[in-house]
Protein backbone atom coordinates (compact mmCIF):
# COMPACT_ATOMS: atom_id res chain seq x y z
CA UNK A 1 0.00 0.00 0.00
CA UNK A 2 2.64 2.51 1.13
CA UNK A 3 4.93 1.33 -1.66
CA UNK A 4 2.11 1.79 -4.16
CA UNK A 5 1.60 5.35 -2.95
CA UNK A 6 5.31 6.15 -3.14
CA UNK A 7 5.50 4.72 -6.66
CA UNK A 8 2.44 6.73 -7.65
CA UNK A 9 3.86 9.96 -6.29
CA UNK A 10 7.27 9.46 -7.93
CA UNK A 11 5.71 8.53 -11.28
CA UNK A 12 3.37 11.51 -10.92
CA UNK A 13 6.25 13.90 -10.35
CA UNK A 14 8.01 12.54 -13.44
CA UNK A 15 4.82 12.86 -15.49
CA UNK A 16 4.38 16.40 -14.15
CA UNK A 17 7.77 17.26 -15.60
CA UNK A 18 6.48 16.31 -19.04
CA UNK A 19 3.40 18.50 -18.54
CA UNK A 20 5.60 21.39 -17.50
CA UNK A 21 7.75 20.88 -20.60
CA UNK A 22 4.70 21.31 -22.83
CA UNK A 23 3.36 24.14 -20.74
CA UNK A 24 6.43 26.36 -20.42
CA UNK A 25 6.12 27.71 -23.98
CA UNK A 26 2.48 28.52 -23.38
CA UNK A 27 3.38 30.24 -20.12
CA UNK A 28 6.19 32.22 -21.77
CA UNK A 29 4.07 33.38 -24.72
CA UNK A 30 1.31 34.49 -22.36
CA UNK A 31 3.70 36.11 -19.92
CA UNK A 32 5.48 38.16 -22.57
CA UNK A 33 2.99 38.74 -25.38
CA UNK A 34 -0.35 38.06 -23.63
CA UNK A 35 -0.88 35.45 -26.34
CA UNK A 36 -2.83 32.30 -25.49
CA UNK A 37 -1.82 30.06 -28.35
CA UNK A 38 -4.68 27.58 -28.85
CA UNK A 39 -2.53 25.79 -31.47
CA UNK A 40 0.29 25.16 -28.95
CA UNK A 41 -0.62 21.48 -28.52
CA UNK A 42 -1.00 20.99 -32.25
CA UNK A 43 2.45 22.46 -32.85
CA UNK A 44 3.81 19.94 -30.33
CA UNK A 45 2.10 17.12 -32.23
CA UNK A 46 3.63 18.49 -35.46
CA UNK A 47 7.03 18.07 -33.82
CA UNK A 48 6.32 14.42 -33.10
CA UNK A 49 5.32 13.85 -36.74
CA UNK A 50 8.40 15.70 -37.98
CA UNK A 51 10.61 13.49 -35.81
CA UNK A 52 8.81 10.42 -37.13
CA UNK A 53 9.33 11.43 -40.76
CA UNK A 54 12.98 12.40 -40.28
CA UNK A 55 13.90 9.41 -38.13
CA UNK A 56 12.41 6.89 -40.57
CA UNK A 57 13.54 8.83 -43.64
CA UNK A 58 17.15 9.19 -42.54
CA UNK A 59 17.24 5.92 -40.64
CA UNK A 60 18.61 7.53 -37.47
CA UNK A 61 17.46 7.43 -33.81
CA UNK A 62 14.86 10.03 -32.83
CA UNK A 63 17.27 11.93 -30.56
CA UNK A 64 19.61 12.57 -33.51
CA UNK A 65 16.86 14.42 -35.39
CA UNK A 66 16.49 17.02 -32.59
CA UNK A 67 19.35 19.31 -33.74
CA UNK A 68 17.53 19.51 -37.06
CA UNK A 69 13.98 19.79 -35.70
CA UNK A 70 14.52 22.44 -33.04
CA UNK A 71 15.91 25.13 -35.42
CA UNK A 72 13.04 24.39 -37.82
CA UNK A 73 10.59 24.81 -34.92
CA UNK A 74 12.22 28.06 -33.85
CA UNK A 75 12.01 29.39 -37.41
CA UNK A 76 8.38 28.28 -37.66
CA UNK A 77 7.60 30.14 -34.42
CA UNK A 78 9.29 33.32 -35.69
CA UNK A 79 7.40 33.05 -38.96
CA UNK A 80 4.04 32.47 -37.24
CA UNK A 81 4.66 35.49 -35.03
CA UNK A 82 5.58 37.76 -37.95
CA UNK A 83 2.83 36.57 -40.27
CA UNK A 84 -0.10 35.78 -37.98
CA UNK A 85 0.24 36.42 -34.26
CA UNK A 86 1.56 39.95 -34.59
CA UNK A 87 -1.42 41.03 -36.65
CA UNK A 88 -3.79 39.10 -34.39
CA UNK A 89 -2.42 40.75 -31.24
CA UNK A 90 -3.15 44.15 -32.77
CA UNK A 91 -6.75 43.11 -33.52
CA UNK A 92 -8.12 43.27 -29.98
CA UNK A 93 -8.91 40.65 -27.37
CA UNK A 94 -10.77 38.15 -29.52
CA UNK A 95 -8.51 38.06 -32.58
CA UNK A 96 -5.57 36.06 -31.10
CA UNK A 97 -7.94 33.43 -29.71
CA UNK A 98 -9.79 33.09 -33.00
CA UNK A 99 -6.67 33.10 -35.19
CA UNK A 100 -4.84 30.47 -33.14
CA UNK A 101 -8.00 28.35 -32.98
CA UNK A 102 -8.24 28.54 -36.78
CA UNK A 103 -4.57 27.58 -36.98
CA UNK A 104 -5.23 24.61 -34.70
CA UNK A 105 -8.05 23.36 -36.96
CA UNK A 106 -5.79 23.76 -40.00
CA UNK A 107 -2.84 21.91 -38.46
CA UNK A 108 -4.97 19.01 -37.28
CA UNK A 109 -6.57 18.46 -40.64
CA UNK A 110 -3.37 18.97 -42.61
CA UNK A 111 -1.83 16.25 -40.44
CA UNK A 112 -4.82 14.01 -41.21
CA UNK A 113 -4.37 14.50 -44.95
CA UNK A 114 -0.59 14.03 -44.74
CA UNK A 115 -0.35 11.20 -42.25
CA UNK A 116 -3.85 9.69 -41.87
CA UNK A 117 -5.68 9.57 -38.55
CA UNK A 118 -3.99 6.34 -37.38
CA UNK A 119 -2.23 6.55 -34.02
CA UNK A 120 1.57 6.54 -34.29
CA UNK A 121 4.46 6.41 -31.88
CA UNK A 122 8.15 7.17 -32.00
CA UNK A 123 10.65 4.36 -31.60
CA UNK A 124 12.85 5.15 -28.63
CA UNK A 125 15.13 2.19 -29.24
CA UNK A 126 16.74 0.57 -26.20
CA UNK A 127 16.24 3.66 -24.07
CA UNK A 128 12.46 3.30 -24.16
CA UNK A 129 12.66 -0.09 -22.47
CA UNK A 130 15.53 0.58 -20.07
CA UNK A 131 14.89 1.16 -16.39
CA UNK A 132 16.60 1.03 -13.03
CA UNK A 133 15.57 0.22 -9.50
CA UNK A 134 16.02 2.07 -6.23
CA UNK A 135 14.94 -0.21 -3.40
CA UNK A 136 11.54 -1.52 -4.48
CA UNK A 137 10.99 1.32 -6.92
CA UNK A 138 11.41 0.67 -10.65
CA UNK A 139 11.80 3.75 -12.82
CA UNK A 140 12.05 4.17 -16.56
CA UNK A 141 15.12 6.04 -17.80
CA UNK A 142 13.01 7.75 -20.43
CA UNK A 143 10.67 9.24 -17.80
CA UNK A 144 13.58 10.39 -15.65
CA UNK A 145 15.29 11.97 -18.66
CA UNK A 146 12.02 13.69 -19.59
CA UNK A 147 11.76 15.20 -16.12
CA UNK A 148 15.40 16.31 -16.13
CA UNK A 149 14.88 17.77 -19.59
CA UNK A 150 11.94 19.80 -18.30
CA UNK A 151 13.97 21.11 -15.37
CA UNK A 152 16.87 21.91 -17.71
CA UNK A 153 14.61 23.79 -20.15
CA UNK A 154 12.91 25.73 -17.35
CA UNK A 155 16.30 26.48 -15.75
CA UNK A 156 17.72 27.72 -19.06
CA UNK A 157 14.70 29.92 -19.66
CA UNK A 158 14.98 31.24 -16.11
CA UNK A 159 18.66 32.13 -16.60
CA UNK A 160 17.94 33.61 -20.01
CA UNK A 161 15.22 35.85 -18.57
CA UNK A 162 17.00 36.83 -15.35
CA UNK A 163 20.68 37.01 -16.26
CA UNK A 164 21.05 38.17 -19.85
CA UNK A 165 20.59 41.49 -21.64
CA UNK A 166 18.16 39.81 -23.99
CA UNK A 167 16.16 38.51 -21.03
CA UNK A 168 16.04 42.01 -19.59
CA UNK A 169 14.55 43.25 -22.85
CA UNK A 170 11.97 40.46 -22.76
CA UNK A 171 10.99 41.28 -19.18
CA UNK A 172 10.79 44.98 -19.91
CA UNK A 173 8.54 44.33 -22.89
CA UNK A 174 6.38 42.00 -20.84
CA UNK A 175 6.01 44.57 -18.05
CA UNK A 176 5.14 47.55 -20.20
CA UNK A 177 5.17 47.45 -23.96
CA UNK A 178 4.92 51.20 -24.50
CA UNK A 179 7.64 52.11 -22.05
CA UNK A 180 9.89 49.41 -23.47
CA UNK A 181 9.44 51.00 -26.90
CA UNK A 182 10.17 54.44 -25.44
CA UNK A 183 13.52 53.35 -24.04
CA UNK A 184 14.55 51.98 -27.40
CA UNK A 185 13.74 48.28 -27.29
CA UNK A 186 12.77 46.93 -30.67
CA UNK A 187 9.74 44.92 -29.69
CA UNK A 188 9.24 43.00 -32.91
CA UNK A 189 12.44 40.92 -32.78
CA UNK A 190 11.88 40.28 -29.06
CA UNK A 191 8.38 38.93 -29.71
CA UNK A 192 9.57 36.91 -32.69
CA UNK A 193 12.31 35.26 -30.58
CA UNK A 194 9.89 34.52 -27.76
CA UNK A 195 7.45 32.91 -30.21
CA UNK A 196 10.35 30.91 -31.68
CA UNK A 197 11.41 29.70 -28.23
CA UNK A 198 7.82 28.84 -27.32
CA UNK A 199 7.31 26.74 -30.45
CA UNK A 200 10.72 25.08 -30.06
CA UNK A 201 9.89 24.00 -26.49
CA UNK A 202 6.47 22.78 -27.66
CA UNK A 203 8.08 20.70 -30.39
CA UNK A 204 10.66 19.30 -27.98
CA UNK A 205 7.81 18.30 -25.67
CA UNK A 206 5.95 16.81 -28.63
CA UNK A 207 8.90 14.59 -29.52
CA UNK A 208 9.15 13.48 -25.90
CA UNK A 209 5.41 12.68 -25.77
CA UNK A 210 5.77 10.74 -29.01
CA UNK A 211 8.43 8.58 -27.35
CA UNK A 212 6.30 7.81 -24.28
CA UNK A 213 2.82 7.44 -25.79
CA UNK A 214 0.93 7.15 -29.04
CA UNK A 215 -0.25 10.27 -30.83
CA UNK A 216 -2.63 11.10 -33.67
CA UNK A 217 -3.46 14.33 -35.54
CA UNK A 218 -6.13 15.24 -32.96
CA UNK A 219 -3.88 14.76 -29.91
CA UNK A 220 -3.10 18.49 -29.84
CA UNK A 221 -6.37 19.43 -28.17
CA UNK A 222 -5.85 17.36 -25.05
CA UNK A 223 -2.16 18.32 -25.01
CA UNK A 224 -3.15 21.99 -24.96
CA UNK A 225 -5.68 21.39 -22.20
CA UNK A 226 -3.12 19.68 -19.95
CA UNK A 227 -0.50 22.36 -20.63
CA UNK A 228 -3.03 25.06 -19.92
CA UNK A 229 -4.10 23.42 -16.67
CA UNK A 230 -0.48 23.23 -15.56
CA UNK A 231 -0.04 26.95 -16.30
CA UNK A 232 -3.20 28.03 -14.46
CA UNK A 233 -2.74 25.71 -11.47
CA UNK A 234 0.85 26.87 -11.07
CA UNK A 235 0.07 30.55 -11.48
CA UNK A 236 -0.14 32.55 -14.70
CA UNK A 237 3.17 33.67 -16.11
CA UNK A 238 5.40 32.02 -13.50
CA UNK A 239 7.80 29.45 -14.97
CA UNK A 240 8.54 27.55 -11.75
CA UNK A 241 4.83 27.74 -10.96
CA UNK A 242 4.26 25.89 -14.20
CA UNK A 243 6.57 23.11 -13.06
CA UNK A 244 4.74 22.94 -9.73
CA UNK A 245 1.40 22.94 -11.56
CA UNK A 246 2.55 20.12 -13.84
CA UNK A 247 3.72 18.08 -10.84
CA UNK A 248 0.45 18.60 -8.95
CA UNK A 249 -1.49 17.45 -12.03
CA UNK A 250 0.80 14.48 -12.66
CA UNK A 251 0.66 13.27 -9.03
CA UNK A 252 -3.14 13.63 -8.98
CA UNK A 253 -3.43 11.65 -12.19
CA UNK A 254 -1.19 8.84 -10.93
CA UNK A 255 -2.75 8.59 -7.46
CA UNK A 256 -6.33 8.57 -8.76
CA UNK A 257 -5.18 6.12 -11.43
CA UNK A 258 -4.05 3.73 -8.66
CA UNK A 259 -7.61 3.72 -7.35
CA UNK A 260 -9.42 3.60 -10.71
CA UNK A 261 -7.62 4.46 -13.91
CA UNK A 262 -10.82 5.56 -15.68
CA UNK A 263 -11.17 8.51 -13.32
CA UNK A 264 -7.56 9.71 -13.64
CA UNK A 265 -8.05 12.35 -16.36
CA UNK A 266 -11.40 13.46 -14.97
CA UNK A 267 -9.73 14.03 -11.59
CA UNK A 268 -7.11 16.28 -13.21
CA UNK A 269 -9.79 18.43 -14.84
CA UNK A 270 -11.77 18.64 -11.60
CA UNK A 271 -8.63 19.60 -9.68
CA UNK A 272 -8.05 22.39 -12.20
CA UNK A 273 -11.54 23.75 -11.58
CA UNK A 274 -11.11 23.44 -7.83
CA UNK A 275 -7.93 25.50 -7.98
CA UNK A 276 -9.76 28.03 -10.16
CA UNK A 277 -12.42 28.38 -7.46
CA UNK A 278 -10.20 28.32 -4.37
CA UNK A 279 -7.03 30.02 -5.64
CA UNK A 280 -7.85 31.69 -8.96
CA UNK A 281 -4.36 33.17 -9.23
CA UNK A 282 -2.72 29.75 -9.00
CA UNK A 283 -0.65 28.07 -6.33
CA UNK A 284 2.46 30.25 -6.73
CA UNK A 285 1.32 33.87 -6.78
CA UNK B 1 -42.80 48.54 -40.40
CA UNK B 2 -42.06 46.92 -43.77
CA UNK B 3 -39.31 44.97 -42.05
CA UNK B 4 -41.72 43.59 -39.46
CA UNK B 5 -44.15 42.55 -42.19
CA UNK B 6 -41.37 40.97 -44.27
CA UNK B 7 -40.07 39.05 -41.25
CA UNK B 8 -43.57 37.86 -40.35
CA UNK B 9 -44.27 36.72 -43.91
CA UNK B 10 -40.93 34.87 -44.03
CA UNK B 11 -41.64 33.17 -40.71
CA UNK B 12 -45.15 32.14 -41.80
CA UNK B 13 -43.81 30.81 -45.12
CA UNK B 14 -41.16 28.80 -43.27
CA UNK B 15 -43.72 27.55 -40.77
CA UNK B 16 -45.87 26.30 -43.65
CA UNK B 17 -43.06 24.20 -45.15
CA UNK B 18 -44.35 20.86 -43.72
CA UNK B 19 -47.61 21.46 -45.64
CA UNK B 20 -46.03 22.83 -48.81
CA UNK B 21 -42.61 21.34 -49.54
CA UNK B 22 -42.88 18.42 -47.16
CA UNK B 23 -40.27 16.17 -45.54
CA UNK B 24 -37.67 16.61 -48.32
CA UNK B 25 -37.22 20.26 -47.37
CA UNK B 26 -37.71 19.73 -43.63
CA UNK B 27 -34.61 17.68 -43.06
CA UNK B 28 -31.96 20.12 -44.34
CA UNK B 29 -33.85 23.06 -42.84
CA UNK B 30 -33.80 21.51 -39.36
CA UNK B 31 -30.02 21.35 -39.69
CA UNK B 32 -29.85 24.92 -40.93
CA UNK B 33 -32.10 26.28 -38.16
CA UNK B 34 -30.06 24.63 -35.43
CA UNK B 35 -26.92 26.20 -36.98
CA UNK B 36 -28.63 29.62 -36.98
CA UNK B 37 -29.53 29.22 -33.31
CA UNK B 38 -26.05 28.01 -32.33
CA UNK B 39 -24.29 30.80 -34.22
CA UNK B 40 -26.60 33.47 -32.81
CA UNK B 41 -26.08 32.24 -29.25
CA UNK B 42 -22.31 32.03 -29.67
CA UNK B 43 -22.42 35.58 -30.99
CA UNK B 44 -24.28 36.68 -27.85
CA UNK B 45 -21.19 35.57 -25.92
CA UNK B 46 -18.36 36.53 -28.28
CA UNK B 47 -19.88 39.40 -30.20
CA UNK B 48 -21.60 41.22 -27.37
CA UNK B 49 -20.10 40.14 -24.05
CA UNK B 50 -16.57 39.53 -25.41
CA UNK B 51 -16.39 35.94 -24.17
CA UNK B 52 -15.02 33.43 -26.70
CA UNK B 53 -16.12 30.04 -25.46
CA UNK B 54 -14.78 26.83 -26.95
CA UNK B 55 -16.96 24.83 -24.61
CA UNK B 56 -20.55 25.49 -25.65
CA UNK B 57 -20.71 21.81 -26.64
CA UNK B 58 -20.92 21.18 -22.88
CA UNK B 59 -24.43 22.66 -22.92
CA UNK B 60 -25.40 20.84 -26.10
CA UNK B 61 -24.60 17.63 -24.25
CA UNK B 62 -26.28 18.70 -21.02
CA UNK B 63 -29.43 19.63 -22.93
CA UNK B 64 -29.46 16.29 -24.75
CA UNK B 65 -28.83 14.19 -21.64
CA UNK B 66 -31.29 16.21 -19.56
CA UNK B 67 -33.90 15.44 -22.22
CA UNK B 68 -32.97 11.76 -22.02
CA UNK B 69 -33.48 11.69 -18.24
CA UNK B 70 -36.81 13.54 -18.55
CA UNK B 71 -38.05 11.32 -21.40
CA UNK B 72 -36.98 8.18 -19.54
CA UNK B 73 -39.32 9.30 -16.73
CA UNK B 74 -42.19 9.44 -19.18
CA UNK B 75 -42.25 13.09 -20.21
CA UNK B 76 -43.06 13.84 -23.84
CA UNK B 77 -39.67 14.63 -25.47
CA UNK B 78 -41.02 17.71 -27.25
CA UNK B 79 -42.25 19.17 -23.96
CA UNK B 80 -38.86 18.23 -22.50
CA UNK B 81 -36.97 20.65 -24.78
CA UNK B 82 -37.72 23.82 -22.76
CA UNK B 83 -37.04 21.92 -19.53
CA UNK B 84 -33.68 20.79 -20.94
CA UNK B 85 -32.94 24.45 -21.68
CA UNK B 86 -33.72 25.30 -18.05
CA UNK B 87 -31.44 22.52 -16.83
CA UNK B 88 -28.58 23.78 -19.03
CA UNK B 89 -29.12 27.32 -17.77
CA UNK B 90 -29.21 26.11 -14.17
CA UNK B 91 -25.94 24.20 -14.61
CA UNK B 92 -24.35 27.28 -16.14
CA UNK B 93 -25.02 29.46 -13.06
CA UNK B 94 -22.62 27.77 -10.61
CA UNK B 95 -20.15 27.00 -13.42
CA UNK B 96 -20.03 30.64 -14.47
CA UNK B 97 -18.38 31.70 -11.20
CA UNK B 98 -15.05 29.94 -11.76
CA UNK B 99 -14.89 30.34 -15.56
CA UNK B 100 -15.74 34.04 -15.55
CA UNK B 101 -12.72 34.69 -13.38
CA UNK B 102 -10.80 34.20 -16.60
CA UNK B 103 -11.05 36.13 -19.83
CA UNK B 104 -9.80 35.92 -23.40
CA UNK B 105 -7.94 32.76 -24.30
CA UNK B 106 -7.96 31.48 -20.73
CA UNK B 107 -11.74 31.63 -20.61
CA UNK B 108 -11.85 29.80 -23.95
CA UNK B 109 -9.71 26.91 -22.78
CA UNK B 110 -11.38 26.70 -19.36
CA UNK B 111 -14.80 26.29 -20.99
CA UNK B 112 -13.31 23.59 -23.19
CA UNK B 113 -12.01 21.78 -20.09
CA UNK B 114 -15.51 22.02 -18.68
CA UNK B 115 -16.96 20.29 -21.75
CA UNK B 116 -14.32 17.57 -21.30
CA UNK B 117 -15.36 17.14 -17.66
CA UNK B 118 -18.99 16.62 -18.65
CA UNK B 119 -18.00 14.30 -21.49
CA UNK B 120 -15.87 12.13 -19.20
CA UNK B 121 -18.55 12.16 -16.50
CA UNK B 122 -21.18 10.92 -18.98
CA UNK B 123 -18.76 8.31 -20.35
CA UNK B 124 -18.30 7.01 -16.82
CA UNK B 125 -21.97 6.84 -15.83
CA UNK B 126 -23.74 3.61 -16.78
CA UNK B 127 -27.13 5.28 -16.16
CA UNK B 128 -26.45 7.55 -19.14
CA UNK B 129 -25.31 4.75 -21.41
CA UNK B 130 -21.59 5.37 -20.94
CA UNK B 131 -19.49 5.57 -24.07
CA UNK B 132 -22.03 3.89 -26.33
CA UNK B 133 -24.72 6.51 -25.88
CA UNK B 134 -28.48 6.28 -25.50
CA UNK B 135 -31.56 6.29 -27.74
CA UNK B 136 -34.37 8.69 -27.04
CA UNK B 137 -37.42 6.95 -25.56
CA UNK B 138 -40.99 8.20 -25.69
CA UNK B 139 -41.39 9.15 -29.36
CA UNK B 140 -43.03 5.86 -30.34
CA UNK B 141 -46.51 7.44 -30.13
CA UNK B 142 -45.80 9.87 -32.98
CA UNK B 143 -46.32 9.08 -36.65
CA UNK B 144 -42.89 9.57 -38.34
CA UNK B 145 -44.27 12.36 -40.55
CA UNK B 146 -45.82 14.20 -37.60
CA UNK B 147 -42.69 13.70 -35.54
CA UNK B 148 -40.51 15.28 -38.20
CA UNK B 149 -42.92 18.17 -38.71
CA UNK B 150 -43.02 18.94 -34.97
CA UNK B 151 -39.22 18.71 -34.83
CA UNK B 152 -39.11 21.14 -37.73
CA UNK B 153 -41.36 23.64 -35.94
CA UNK B 154 -39.26 23.38 -32.82
CA UNK B 155 -36.12 24.03 -34.87
CA UNK B 156 -37.71 27.02 -36.57
CA UNK B 157 -39.00 28.30 -33.23
CA UNK B 158 -35.59 27.99 -31.56
CA UNK B 159 -33.82 29.76 -34.43
CA UNK B 160 -36.42 32.55 -34.55
CA UNK B 161 -36.45 32.98 -30.75
CA UNK B 162 -32.64 33.09 -30.60
CA UNK B 163 -32.37 35.75 -33.31
CA UNK B 164 -35.26 37.80 -31.94
CA UNK B 165 -34.13 37.33 -28.34
CA UNK B 166 -30.54 38.36 -28.98
CA UNK B 167 -31.75 41.31 -31.05
CA UNK B 168 -34.02 42.52 -28.24
CA UNK B 169 -31.24 42.02 -25.70
CA UNK B 170 -28.67 43.73 -27.91
CA UNK B 171 -30.68 46.86 -28.61
CA UNK B 172 -31.72 47.33 -25.01
CA UNK B 173 -29.76 48.39 -21.97
CA UNK B 174 -28.26 44.92 -21.66
CA UNK B 175 -26.72 45.18 -25.13
CA UNK B 176 -25.20 48.55 -24.32
CA UNK B 177 -23.72 47.23 -21.09
CA UNK B 178 -22.49 44.04 -22.76
CA UNK B 179 -20.76 45.93 -25.53
CA UNK B 180 -19.22 48.30 -23.03
CA UNK B 181 -17.86 45.27 -21.14
CA UNK B 182 -16.58 43.81 -24.41
CA UNK B 183 -14.68 46.87 -25.55
CA UNK B 184 -13.20 47.83 -22.18
CA UNK B 185 -14.16 46.04 -18.96
CA UNK B 186 -12.32 48.49 -16.72
CA UNK B 187 -13.88 51.56 -18.30
CA UNK B 188 -17.28 49.84 -18.21
CA UNK B 189 -16.91 49.06 -14.51
CA UNK B 190 -15.84 52.59 -13.72
CA UNK B 191 -18.92 54.00 -15.42
CA UNK B 192 -21.15 51.87 -13.25
CA UNK B 193 -21.69 48.75 -15.37
CA UNK B 194 -21.74 45.58 -13.31
CA UNK B 195 -19.25 43.67 -15.42
CA UNK B 196 -19.56 40.29 -13.73
CA UNK B 197 -23.32 40.33 -13.71
CA UNK B 198 -23.53 41.30 -17.40
CA UNK B 199 -21.11 38.55 -18.37
CA UNK B 200 -22.93 36.02 -16.18
CA UNK B 201 -26.29 36.80 -17.79
CA UNK B 202 -24.82 36.43 -21.29
CA UNK B 203 -23.11 33.18 -20.34
CA UNK B 204 -26.18 31.60 -18.73
CA UNK B 205 -28.60 32.71 -21.44
CA UNK B 206 -26.32 31.37 -24.17
CA UNK B 207 -25.91 28.12 -22.22
CA UNK B 208 -29.65 27.74 -21.83
CA UNK B 209 -30.35 28.32 -25.54
CA UNK B 210 -27.54 25.97 -26.52
CA UNK B 211 -29.05 23.36 -24.19
CA UNK B 212 -32.34 23.65 -26.07
CA UNK B 213 -30.50 23.11 -29.37
CA UNK B 214 -28.77 20.06 -27.86
CA UNK B 215 -32.15 18.62 -26.89
CA UNK B 216 -33.48 19.41 -30.36
CA UNK B 217 -30.54 17.66 -32.06
CA UNK B 218 -31.28 14.63 -29.86
CA UNK B 219 -34.96 14.62 -30.88
CA UNK B 220 -33.85 14.92 -34.50
CA UNK B 221 -31.21 12.17 -34.53
CA UNK B 222 -32.91 10.03 -31.81
CA UNK B 223 -29.50 8.94 -30.58
CA UNK B 224 -26.80 10.69 -28.58
CA UNK B 225 -23.20 9.72 -27.87
CA UNK B 226 -20.86 11.60 -25.57
CA UNK B 227 -18.03 11.48 -28.12
CA UNK B 228 -19.99 13.43 -30.72
CA UNK B 229 -22.32 15.74 -28.77
CA UNK B 230 -19.45 16.97 -26.54
CA UNK B 231 -17.12 17.34 -29.55
CA UNK B 232 -15.13 20.55 -29.95
CA UNK B 233 -16.15 20.48 -33.65
CA UNK B 234 -19.35 22.25 -32.62
CA UNK B 235 -17.33 25.17 -31.29
CA UNK B 236 -15.28 25.24 -34.46
CA UNK B 237 -18.42 25.61 -36.54
CA UNK B 238 -20.00 28.20 -34.21
CA UNK B 239 -16.85 30.30 -34.37
CA UNK B 240 -16.63 29.95 -38.14
CA UNK B 241 -20.25 30.98 -38.75
CA UNK B 242 -20.06 34.02 -36.50
CA UNK B 243 -16.72 35.19 -37.88
CA UNK B 244 -17.51 34.86 -41.54
CA UNK B 245 -20.96 36.37 -41.18
CA UNK B 246 -19.97 39.28 -39.01
CA UNK B 247 -19.31 39.20 -35.27
CA UNK B 248 -21.36 41.55 -33.13
CA UNK B 249 -24.23 41.95 -35.58
CA UNK B 250 -27.62 40.25 -35.61
CA UNK B 251 -27.65 39.34 -39.30
CA UNK B 252 -24.02 38.15 -39.41
CA UNK B 253 -24.48 34.79 -37.64
CA UNK B 254 -27.57 34.06 -39.75
CA UNK B 255 -25.64 34.81 -42.95
CA UNK B 256 -22.71 32.81 -41.56
CA UNK B 257 -24.98 29.85 -40.85
CA UNK B 258 -26.27 29.97 -44.44
CA UNK B 259 -22.73 30.08 -45.84
CA UNK B 260 -21.53 27.33 -43.54
CA UNK B 261 -24.54 25.20 -44.41
CA UNK B 262 -23.87 25.69 -48.14
CA UNK B 263 -20.16 24.85 -47.75
CA UNK B 264 -21.05 21.79 -45.71
CA UNK B 265 -23.40 20.51 -48.41
CA UNK B 266 -20.96 21.26 -51.21
CA UNK B 267 -17.58 20.38 -49.73
CA UNK B 268 -17.97 17.93 -46.86
CA UNK B 269 -17.03 15.14 -49.28
CA UNK B 270 -13.50 16.53 -49.27
CA UNK B 271 -13.14 15.65 -45.58
CA UNK B 272 -10.11 17.16 -43.92
CA UNK B 273 -9.34 19.58 -46.76
CA UNK B 274 -12.70 21.18 -46.16
CA UNK B 275 -11.79 21.79 -42.51
CA UNK B 276 -8.37 23.15 -43.52
CA UNK B 277 -10.24 25.62 -45.70
CA UNK B 278 -12.57 26.57 -42.84
CA UNK B 279 -9.59 27.21 -40.57
CA UNK B 280 -7.83 29.31 -43.21
CA UNK B 281 -10.95 31.36 -43.95
CA UNK B 282 -11.51 31.93 -40.21
CA UNK B 283 -7.95 33.27 -39.86
CA UNK B 284 -8.20 35.43 -42.97
CA UNK B 285 -11.54 36.92 -41.95
CA UNK B 286 -10.32 37.69 -38.42
CA UNK B 287 -7.20 39.42 -39.68
CA UNK B 288 -8.39 41.17 -42.80
CA UNK B 289 -12.15 41.58 -42.51
CA UNK B 290 -12.91 41.53 -38.78
CA UNK B 291 -16.43 42.79 -39.37
CA UNK B 292 -17.25 39.75 -41.50
CA UNK B 293 -19.18 39.55 -44.73
CA UNK B 294 -22.34 41.18 -43.46
CA UNK B 295 -20.44 43.92 -41.72
CA UNK B 296 -18.69 44.70 -45.02
CA UNK B 297 -21.39 44.28 -47.59
CA UNK B 298 -24.78 44.12 -45.91
CA UNK B 299 -26.92 46.81 -44.40
CA UNK B 300 -28.41 46.14 -40.99
CA UNK B 301 -31.89 44.62 -41.13
CA UNK B 302 -31.97 44.45 -37.36
CA UNK B 303 -30.31 47.69 -36.32
CA UNK B 304 -28.68 47.69 -32.91
CA UNK B 305 -26.49 50.77 -33.22
CA UNK B 306 -27.22 54.21 -31.87
CA UNK B 307 -26.54 57.21 -34.06
CA UNK B 308 -25.36 60.30 -32.25
CA UNK B 309 -26.29 63.54 -33.96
Amino acid sequence: MIMGLVTGIVQGVLLGGAYALIACGLSLAFGVMRLVNIAHGDLAVCGAYLALVLATGLGVPVAVTLPLILPIAFAAGVLLQLVLFQRALRGGVLAPVLVTFGLSVMIQNLLVTGASADPRSLDGGRLAMAGFTIGDLTLSWLRVIGFLLAVAVLGTLHLLLRRTAFGRRIRATADDLETARLVGIRVRPVFACVAGIAVATAVLAGVYIGLTATFDPYAGGLTLIFAFEAVVVGGLGSLWGTLLGGIVLGVTQQLVGLWDVRFAVLAVHVLFFTVLVVRPRGLLS
Amino acid sequence: MTRVIAATVLLLALAAVPYTLGPVAEQPLIGLFSLVALATLWNLLAGFAGLTSFGQQAYLGIGAYALYLLAARGLDPFLGIPLAALVAGAVAVPVSFPVLRLSGGHFAVATWVLAEIFRLAVTLSPALGGNTGVALPGLGGYEPLVRQAVTYWWALGLAACSVLGVWLLARGGFGLRARAVQSDPVAAASSGVRVDRTRRWAYCLAASGTGAVGALLFVYTLYVQPGSIFGVQYSVSMMFMVLIGGIGTIEGPVAGALIFFGLQQALSGYGPWYLVLLGAVAIAVTLFAPRGLWGRLGRPVFPIGYRLE
